[in-house]
């Protein structure tokens, strides 16, 4: 990518970005008018997106060759239990990733 | 002057905790970006132009690939997503701001920003909508120093960490493990799963979110009819 073409990624983010936190103030204006389904949906879909993202982390990992994939998947299970244990996102986070630098440098 | 001083001294006690930890995290972020191969001023510039976590990361990751603009609105407003669904519910805490201030309220409105502001419970003496832009602001300057010295670090130390880009990831498990043990039932936590790794097999990189997003809202959409036909038959009873 050329500088150009990363100034506009990131403008094209940024605008995006803001799209999604501006559209209900500019659409729907108050919480009565928002419409029952658009509501409801809201309160179904957030788990199914952070889903989603986690499996999209995960799609360029080699499952059948090299490591198989075996540290993501300790590194992320270090993740789950570091954060049902102290359910702190930055610990849970650094723990992760820490887990992670050491496994793939050292072990893998 | 002193009623000022009150909503500012307020904000930042509420805000203090998320100060540090986008400190923190933004640093990591920084420096994510810095073993990307970039220079301390992308992270810096996108911490304060996008703010928002988890899309920087994204897009830091969509920029050491071919340029596709589609793919970039696309995976942006797919993560982004998540948003949309806290303006909902700050429509009516924040409808009354000055024009200026809701924007401002609005173009800050990242993760711990909302969960913050959400659940403030603000004494009746002090303006509660300065208070909501004082806390959004202490925290979007934390991200983007915070953004800055991970990334200047980096410079500085010529940090490259092997396997540093897990924390991408590991933002994500939180994030989806927060939704799961929030949720009632796990119906959608299992169809985002499922309905993505399929997609993923099926439609392949490029569209699997897309396509996954759009079974999502069917599923949901039948869902939805279905209960409305049981309430309605219920009634007739």
């Amino acid at each position: 990518m050329t500088l150009i073409e990363q100034i506009i990624t990131i403008g094209l983010a940024a605008i995006a970005n803001f799209t999604t936190r501006i559209f209900p103030f500019a659409i729907f204006r108050t919480e009565q008018t928002t419409p029952f389904f658009v509501r409801k949906l809201g309160g179904f879909l957030p788990p199914a997106i952070m889903a989603m993202l986690v499996i999209y982390c995960y799609r360029n990992v080699p499952w059948l060759t090299g490591n198989h994939g075996i540290p993501d998947l300790l590194a992320g299970g270090i993740t789950i239990i570091l954060h049902l244990w102290r359910r702190n996102l930055l610990l849970s986070m650094l723990g992760g990733t820490l887990s992670y630098i050491i496994l793939i440098n050292f072990i893998f | 002057m002193t009623a000022n001083q009150t909503e500012l001294s307020f904000a930042f006690k509420k805000a203090f905790p998320v100060m540090i930890g986008y400190l923190v995290l933004a640093a990591g972020y920084g420096l994510y970006m810095h073993n990307l191969g970039f220079s301390f001023w992308f992270p810096t510039i996108m911490a304060a132009v996008i703010y928002g976590g988890s899309v920087e990361f994204i897009v830091a990751s969509l920029l050491v690939t071919r340029f596709a603009p589609w793919n970039v609105i696309l995976v942006t407003l797919v993560v982004g997503f998540r948003q949309f669904f806290y303006s909902l519910a700050m429509l009516d805490k924040y409808r009354h701001a000055p024009r200026w201030q809701r924007l401002l309220l609005i173009f800050g409105e990242s993760d711990e920003t909302f969960s913050v502001n959400y659940s403030l419970t603000i004494p009746e003496n002090l303006n509660a909508e300065l208070v909501y832009s004082y806390v959004t602001v202490f925290n979007y300057f934390s991200w983007i120093a915070g953004a800055f010295l991970g990334g200047f670090s980096g410079h500085l130390l010529g940090l490259q960490i092997k396997g540093l880009d897990f924390m991408m990831t590991a933002l994500f498990i939180v994030l989806f493990l927060e939704q799961f043990l929030k949720e009632q039932n796990h119906l959608s936590s299992i169809s985002g799963l499922l309905i993505t790794a399929i997609s993923l097999l099926l439609v392949g990189e490029n569209y699997f979110l897309l396509v996954t997003l759009g079974l999502l809202v069917i599923e949901y959409g039948i869902k939805y009819y279905l209960e409305q036909k049981q309430v309605f038959h219920h009634d007739i009873d």
